[in-house]
């Protein structure tokens, strides 16, 4: 790390007083879990870091009349894991944020940090750049290992995955999102939330160097069959290769709506809407998961060592839809996530 | 009797200690954090050493420059470690060295050293096979060559044929011929000297083909049944937790203290001499705890060598140079890939016939040495051709790792073998009983140990052939493998003194790598003078002590149990002397039994241990312990070990999961058995993370390590080992002495659990570590797809 | 027993304590600062500022730069070094420690967020001299062998029995996830769990098994 400034402020408004207009100045500290890494790699290296843990406001889990839930942003994971709210009416979302990295890492880890944390890849985290280019001008992701990157969205510049492993199972709750700047606050969708940055001075979010994000709108589950189904290698702490959330809403034993959002395959949350038609007014079984499976990965488009993670992000999804239901799917290494409404 | 009986240990039912569970000594000290490591040394006036490194894999340096760094405030020290014209042959490679008051600053200081490098062209990936018509390197050999070779672990018998063969270019006095075994510094004396060549650099060194019997006759003979396959595993690190690094300071102008994190105390001083420019008498290397070393640290290395020229050059303060976790990953240590293709042919009853191989693999710029396939059975292997191609790259270089060569050349033998089973048509376990002469020496412990794994695995019971079918994806299989090892102890000292008092001193200039050496010491010491190891204060770790030699090649507890006893035998009948007129006796009638110095049998006789001591007067009694190396019967050399796999694998999602696996293992007689039990246990762990996980993966344009980190060089967790069982062949080969156990038990789990996952599957996944995207394309060509 | 060589430089005597040099001299001025938003914030650093951390119910004076991180401070400038430096980006546990009873990464959290917090490691877990009954589990069930990961280990594995009082398998497996050991020392450790919960280890001590039988003959007996 270099040396920088450190302040606590108290506020949202002062924390955003402290913030410069332009990325690379100023970094936010939240649980840090993500931030001090980058900043020991010199990836990241801010001459002021706000430490924004004691700011008010922003450390309550809210129920809301309808069944919905308001989760500020500073809420650590282990909390959200622990909230009867969030166990009774989110079940799959306890059970996702319960099995994300490590008990260390959940009891520091903040959600408005989950939503923020930077790629894994491991060109970004060497200090190759976000979008690292060969002396020849060529992608150095195509050219090189690109084992645990894009099958989505890789049209390039960046082939780098989004590594959040509960933003998927968020966005397929239809969660929004509150953010507080100068002007403020605005709120949005959260899957309109990421972006594929065009160069390496932006990043993959669509949050000002001076925002913050203050608050997580979930609506209400009432009806909601959701499930997320991650695919490790490992069976302790380790990053999925492929994810898959889904959310249904039920017509008797048909699928009224869905919503299906694939993760670690694409340098933002992957919503699927192919494989969400497939599934349309459908029982689920093997075979129709199966199907929306083959149609979540048809347009996929792999890179040269990750053709294996076409056929992981088909399978995320089949059994994602099958735990969903409520039935049982293969569990080994591969943690299965939050089936039941 | 004759003079050696005296030394030999007691049968099983007089022991109280060897052989038995008895507690981890330094146990409390290491899991409530008191336990002092290299990485934990403190002391007033400490400074932090770090270095500027390559970024390039290969590189020229034209220019340094640190006067910015110089002119930090609190920067202490600068030395140059490679000057403009070097040339670096691999990332991370030392430029510069830096020493400051503290991390951050030193850390600042190397980021403000600038350095102009011409970048060369460089090679970093392995895994493609070399062309096969590259004629071998024939060039005299010239020093580097023997060093590189050696580096490698070349075997032996191949330096001397080489050597004789090519000549060299270098007179042999030239040579450090004292350091060099015995049959190759021979060669090197009578080796014809010829000037060198100039030799265009060269990515592939192949060696020359070594043959056996006619193997393409064998392959061609009528009614046998071939298999053909390709079987692998990349590059893998070591990963010490405890980093490698040093702490060196000056504590006069010719006296150097060192704590080098190393698995060869005794050794640093005389490697450090030369270079710190002192005699190595008037160097100190102490060493309480090392945090890890798997053969990656045995020298000083140039954070020793920079942490002692840092502190001279800041006036003797101590610097503290480990390495971040991303420095050891990139160029502390790697273990070589190993690739071949590989045919083997049996008859139809299973009786093997013939191997055939085209081998290549990287030991970073050294080339690598070729492991010794086919492993166990080289020699006896009627039919045989083997050919290897050292790959000449640009990563770091490789040191040795846990049984240096051969989890590979397992690998690589045992994997070939289970697919001609499977051709055969015959269960794995038969096959290998069927050949089991072709194993050797060993051959009557494998028949041991096979029904023992048998039963506590259930192989027979379970055993099916390849591909479960079980319907679903999830599918289940079983496999086994087999390994050797040497194991010979190490020239070991002991220094043991009684005091009038009854309190017992030992000495040694060994260390623990966690292995239980403190422990398995002291149970030597306890047994034999009938005391328990709390009456007894071990002194280690340091080179005041008498020496011993390095903890590497599973030679340690051979070594210091020798030591050991022999120096408590000396010392209790030195105290039977001087108490058997007391007890109205004579010395050989005497005996030591739970504290207690009696005439043998006789209770009523007896003495306590403290009464006994203080009849020795003034004069404490000392002895000293030296193993008598090769001809010591109380060690000895050549284990046998068989370990199975029970897997069962996701087809869907290709993810391997282990169920149980099962260690039986022959280490002789067996001194510290919870600490026995617990390197096997460990070895199985080590085993799975190499066998599922661990692959040190290069970017082909930076030529840099791309996973220098623990997120993805992925070690094994908890959720990650199934049921372990160890079985070890206790009080049964006792009379064939101690034999070194660090190694073997890691060499098999990596064949092991790659067959079980093609019992499973029914469909050989050719290369470790057993991915998702390995194991998927497997099944997709199994299946004719394009994976 | 054995013993720690006392000249071998880990002696506490010599160790440079900060704490009482800054009580006597204040080497560095108290913090700037500013107001923003109509309220006023402290500006920490970039140079050391004086941190105070209570670890392991005693209390540690240092001046500090913002950027050390509460392991480091730990380790380099409180000589407790149980919390061991392995990975230093919150992957392997080895520096695990316990904040306010949180369990967490003391490679990942600042020196000066720390401060006001109660802090335990390795070294504090039995609350005084002796070994907490975890860390003596660890030692009679042999769940260590270099040591390096071990008190880090310890840390998590009371928390984690604190919070399962009946952990099983599973939970063993998901709980102690965030702790790496290379020497591979994870048997012992699940019967760490097993003994401190009062059930059968996993799996079985196949030694004992086997030799408590009629052990197979064999030609090389000897």
């Amino acid at each position: 790390m270099i040396q920088f400034e450190y302040l606590s402020p108290s506020s949202v408004k002062q924390a955003l007083g402290l913030l410069s207009p332009n990325w690379g100045d100023t970094e936010v500290l939240a649980g840090g879990t993500d931030l001090l890494g980058l900043m020991k790699d010199f990836v990241l290296t801010p001459k002021r870091v706000v430490n924004i843990k004691h700011v008010s406001g922003l450390e309550a889990i809210r129920s809301e009349g309808d069944g919905g839930a308001r989760i500020g942003a500073l809420v650590t994971l282990d909390r959200i894991v622990e909230a009867a709210h969030i166990r009774q009416n989110y079940p799959a979302l306890a059970q996702t944020v319960a099995d994300a990295a490590s008990t260390q890492i959940r009891n520091m880890a903040t959600i408005g940090g989950n939503l923020c944390q930077r790629p894994r890849c491991w060109y970004f985290r060497n200090g190759m750049g976000l979008l690292p280019k060969t002396p020849d001008g060529k992608s150095m992701v195509v050219e090189g290992d690109n084992r645990y990157h894009a099958i989505f969205g890789n049209e390039g510049p960046a082939y780098f995955v989004s590594p959040s492993t509960i933003v998927p199972l968020l966005i397929a709750y239809g969660a929004r999102l509150r953010i507080a700047g100068a002007d403020g606050e605005r709120e949005l969708a959260l899957e309109k939330f990421f972006r594929i940055p065009g160069s390496d001075a932006e990043r993959e979010h669509d949050l000002k160097p001076n925002e913050l994000v203050t608050e997580i709108l979930l609506p209400s589950a009432k009806g909601v069959r959701a499930a997320n189904y991650e695919v490790r290698q490992k069976a302790s702490f380790d990053w999925p290769l492929a994810t898959a959330a889904v959310a249904l809403r039920m017509n008797g034993s048909a699928v009224e709506s869905a919503r299906i959002v694939m993760g670690a395959v694409a340098p933002v949350p992957w919503v699927s809407q192919e494989a969400a038609q497939a599934i349309a007014n459908k029982t689920i079984n093997e075979q129709t998961a199966s199907a929306a499976g083959a149609a979540a990965v048809s347009k996929a488009r792999s890179l040269s060592h990750n053709n294996y993670k076409v056929k992981l992000a088909a399978v995320a999804v089949k059994r994602a839809l099958l735990v969903a239901v409520g039935q049982t799917v293969p569990d080994l290494s591969t943690a299965q996530r939050g089936g039941g409404a | 009797m004759p003079a050696e009986d005296k030394y030999a240990y007691p049968p099983a039912d007089e022991r109280t200690y060897v052989g038995r569970r008895m507690g981890r000594v330094d146990g409390t000290a290491k899991s409530t954090g008191h336990a002092k490591y290299t990485y934990d040394y403190n002391a007033k006036g400490l400074l932090y050493g770090a270095f500027v490194r390559s970024p390039y894999a290969h590189a020229r340096i034209k220019n340094i420059n640190t006067s910015e760094a110089e002119k930090m405030s609190g920067v202490k020290a600068v030395e140059i470690v490679q000057k403009p014209g070097s040339e670096i042959y691999w990332a991370g490679d030392e430029v510069v060295a830096i020493a400051a008051v503290d991390e951050p600053t030193v850390r600042d200081a190397v980021r403000a050293v600038k350095v102009d490098y011409e970048q060369l062209p460089h090679l970093v990936i392995d895994s493609e096979e070399p062309p096969h018509n590259i004629p071998p390197d024939t060039s005299p050999l010239g020093l580097d060559d023997l060093e590189d070779m050696a580096r490698n672990q070349v075997p032996t018998a191949q330096m001397v044929k080489e050597i004789n063969e090519r000549g060299i270019t270098f007179k042999p006095e030239e040579a450090p011929l004292d350091r060099m075994p015995a049959d190759i510094a021979k060669a090197v004396k009578s080796a014809k000297q010829k000037p060198a060549e100039k030799k265009p650099p060269a990515w592939y060194k192949p060696a020359a083909a070594e043959t056996q019997g006619d193997a393409d006759a064998a392959f061609q003979a009528p009614e046998v049944v071939i298999s053909e396959g390709l079987y692998g595993l990349p590059v893998i690190t070591h990963c010490c937790l405890e980093t490698h690094g040093a702490v060196c300071e000056w504590t006069d102008s010719d006296h150097l203290l060192t704590h080098v994190s190393t698995q060869y105390i005794s050794g640093i001083p005389g490697q450090m001499a030369e270079v710190v420019g002192i005699p190595a008498a008037n160097i100190r290397q102490v060493q309480e705890n090392i945090g890890g070393g798997f053969g990656s640290k045995f020298g000083p290395d140039r954070w020793g060598i920079y942490s002692a020229k840092l502190s001279k050059k800041a006036g003797g303060a101590p610097v503290k140079m480990m390495l971040s976790r991303a420095e050891e990953l990139e160029v502390a240590g790697c273990r070589p890939s190993a690739y071949a293709r590989v045919r083997v042919a049996a008859k139809k009853d299973g009786k093997l016939t013939a191997w055939d191989s085209f081998g290549w693999g990287t030991g970073g710029p050294g080339g690598g040495g070729s492991p010794p396939i086919p492993y166990l059975i080289r020699d006896r292997v009627p039919n045989y051709r083997i050919q290897w191609t050292a790959v000449v790259n640009n990563i770091g270089p490789a040191r040795a790792w846990r049984a240096p060569n051969h989890p590979q050349a397992c690998l690589i033998t045992m994997a070939a073998l289970d697919d001609l089973a499977h051709k055969l048509g015959m269960n794995p376990l038969e096959f290998f009983k069927k050949n089991i002469e072709l194993t050797g020496p060993r051959a009557n412990i494998y028949m041991d140990e096979f029904p023992v794994a048998d039963e506590l695995m259930g192989w027979s019971k379970r055993w099916h052939p390849r591909g479960d079918k079980t319907p679903g994806p999830i599918k289940r299989g079983l496999g086994m493998s087999m390994h050797t090892w040497g194991g010979r102890g190490h020239q070991s000292e002991c220094d043991l003194t009684i005091q009038p008092d009854g309190s017992v001193t030992i000495k040694m200039g060994t260390q623990d790598l966690g292995t239980g050496t403190r422990t398995a010491i002291l149970a030597v010491a306890a047994d034999t003078l009938g005391l328990t190891p709390q009456q007894i204060t071990l002194l280690y770790g340091d080179t005041r002590y008498p020496m011993s030699g390095g903890s590497g090649g599973s030679t340690t507890i051979g070594g210091v149990s020798s030591a050991t006893r022999r120096a408590s035998v000396d010392a209790r009948d030195a105290l039977f002397l001087k108490v058997a007129p007391v007890l109205g006796s004579t010395p050989e009638q005497l005996e030591v039994v739970k504290g207690q110095v009696r005439v043998k049998g006789q209770a009523s006789k007896a003495l306590s241990w403290k009464e006994a001591c203080a009849k020795m007067g003034a004069v404490p009694i000392n002895a000293h312990g030296k193993n008598l190396g090769g001809r010591d019967p109380l060690m000895n050399s050549g284990v046998g070990g068989v370990q199975m796999a029970d897997v069962s694998v996701d087809t869907e999602a290709g993810i391997v999961k282990i169920n149980k696996m099962v260690a039986v293992q022959d280490c002789g007689l067996v001194v510290s058995l919870e600490t026995a039990e617990s390197q096997c246990y460990g070895a199985l762990i080590m085993g799975i993370s190499y066998a599922l996980f661990e692959e040190k993966v290069m970017d082909p344009t930076s030529g840099r390590m791309l996973n220098p980190n623990m997120e993805f060089y992925r070690l094994a967790g908890i959720g990650d080992i199934g049921e372990l069982v160890v079985h070890m062949m206790v009080n049964k080969y006792d009379g064939r002495g101690v034999i070194g156990l660090g190694e073997p038990p890691v060499i098999s789990p990596g064949a092991a659990i790659s067959n079980a996952v093609a019992n499973a599957i029914g469909v050989r996944v050719p290369m470790l570590p057993l991915t998702p995207a390995r194991v998927l394309a497997a099944l997709g060509e199994q299946k004719g797809e394009n994976a | 027993m054995t013993t720690n060589n006392k000249s071998s430089g880990f002696s506490r005597r010599d160790f440079l304590k900060i704490s009482s040099i800054a009580a006597s001299v204040p080497l560095v001025a108290g913090p700037k600062v500013i107001e923003v938003a109509g309220q006023e914030v402290a500006v920490h650093g970039p140079g050391a500022v004086p941190v105070t951390l209570s670890v392991n119910g005693k209390r540690f004076n240092a001046e500090l730069e913002p950027r050390v991180t509460l392991l480091d401070a730990l380790r380099e400038h409180f000589d407790v070094t149980g919390p061991k430096r392995v990975c230093d980006r919150a992957e392997c546990g080895a520096c695990t420690v316990l904040i306010d009873d949180r369990l967490v990464y003391s490679c990942t959290t600042l020196a000066i967020e720390a401060q006001g917090k109660e802090i335990v490691t390795a070294e504090g877990l039995g609350g005084g001299d002796r070994p907490h009954a975890v860390q003596s589990a660890f030692v009679n069930n042999d769940a260590q062998q270099c040591g390096f990961c071990t008190p880090g280990f310890t840390v998590a594995a009371k928390s984690f029995l604190d919070r399962n009082p009946h952990g099983h398998d599973a939970e063993i497996a998901h709980g102690l996830a965030g702790n790496l050991c290379r020497c591979g020392t994870y048997r012992g450790i699940h019967g760490v769990v097993a003994q401190m919960t009062g059930r059968e280890p996993q799996g079985n001590a196949g030694t004992t098994m086997i030799a408590s039988r009629a052990t197979p003959s064999s030609k090389g007996d000897a």
